[in-house]
């Protein structure tokens, strides 16, 4: 049980700050039309994540005996801290510019892909109805990134540079996707990690190709987040998302 | 030529932690260089496609793209067209007493002598 509910906190940890990051884009994006898809995208994953979130809480008051306090979706995102933060290192990055942001998204959303649709597969019938429903949104993302991949990858020569520059910053952090944590194998003994990894290089090759990029060589790739060892940048990220509710508690609108 | 139009923000979001504060840019500036589409969306299907709006874009797969983003967050259709706003030719506005006037007076063209029954919508 304690495995289920650090794994659906990574999950959901993982969705609220990618969507945190990307929020920053709001009303600072290129162009109206992708400051909206950008957007979109943010809500998409604020929406998945208050799903996992709901599912943690559920777990822990079932779990928890009787507490002054039970779980809600708002504490576990408000009210934790930086080391009890699961989510992947990659998620919690600086946006940098357009072409890294994007890039971020590519590589995040075709892994999360594979997963979900691993997760539909599993035995947990809550986290695979989740996953169900999360895939058409994830399936938007993969496909919109894609896009923007090619675009600037196949671009002009500075954009095309950009896209070097945001692969130089972010692919040593790609491998944490399927460096299973502990409570990652307990909660999903089906997933082939190896696989799924095997399935997401075949996709990026794919798109790079197609984007004249080049896949980089397998290199050491950084981990942590998964255990809630993270990058100096999470804190700066928590301080922003938790600042109403922890200086003004359950303060609501 | 290059020119660096330096972005303000309201607020205290510092530079560094948004998505490219300075943007080099053409004379013509990014909103100008992308062409500009119109959008129409079929609202259901059996439906016609009715024009929504437009919006800006590089090709028409990204048109459709941010027509998808832009003007069906809210379930507003399920099929999209976009045209280069270039191609739309238009009558002119100067012309409209000697176009649409005559037809003011002929109230037996207009299909209103006639009872729909209920079952028949969309008409």
């Amino acid at each position: 049980m304690d495995q289920l509910i650090t794994y659906s906190l990574h999950l959901a940890d993982t969705t609220l700050i990618l969507a945190q990051r990307n929020a920053e884009w709001c009303a600072h994006g290129p162009i109206l039309e992708q400051d909206i898809a950008i957007t979109n995208i943010t809500l998409d994953l604020i929406g998945q994540s208050r799903n996992f979130y709901q599912y943690a809480a559920t777990l822990i008051n079932q779990s928890a005996e009787a507490v002054a306090e039970p779980a809600t979706e708002d504490s576990l995102a408000y009210l934790r801290t930086e080391r009890e933060y699961k989510n992947l290192l990659i998620t919690e990055l600086p946006n940098g510019d357009w072409a890294n942001t994007i890039l971020r998204q590519f590589f995040f959303s075709v892994f999360q892909f594979g997963l979900l649709e691993q997760l539909q597969k599993g035995s947990d019938a809550q986290l695979a109805a989740i996953a169900e429903k999360s895939i058409k949104e994830t399936t938007y993302h993969v496909k919109w990134s894609s896009e923007w991949v090619i675009r600037l990858g196949d671009g002009t020569e500075e954009s095309h540079q950009r896209m070097i520059n945001a692969i130089h910053n972010l692919w040593t952090y790609t491998g944490e996707f399927f460096i299973p944590a502990v409570y990652e194998k307990d909660v999903l003994p089906h997933v082939d990690f190896d696989a799924l990894k095997s399935a997401w290089l075949e996709k990026i090759t794919e798109i790079f190709t197609e984007a004249t990029l080049s896949v980089p060589p397998a290199s050491f790739m950084q981990t942590g987040g998964k255990t809630g060892h993270h990058t100096e940048h999470l804190g700066f990220i928590l301080t922003d998302l938790q600042h109403l509710q922890k200086t003004y508690p359950g303060a609501e609108w | 030529m290059n020119i660096q139009i330096r972005k303000f923000y309201y607020g205290d979001i510092p530079e560094e932690n948004t998505g490219g504060s300075t943007i080099p840019q053409q004379d013509s500036g990014a909103q100008n260089a992308w062409p500009l589409w119109e959008v129409f969306i079929r609202s259901k299907q059996g439906l016609d496609h009715k024009h929504a709006g437009s919006l800006h874009a590089a090709d028409a797969q990204m048109a459709i793209e941010n027509a998808r983003d832009v003007y069906t967050r809210r379930q507003e259709g399920v099929s999209l067209w976009v045209v280069e706003s270039t191609h739309i030719h238009a009558s002119n506005p100067d012309d409209a007493d000697s176009l649409y006037e005559p037809a003011a007076d002929k109230i037996y063209r207009h299909p209103t002598f006639y009872d729909l029954p209920d079952e028949v919508k969309h008409m």
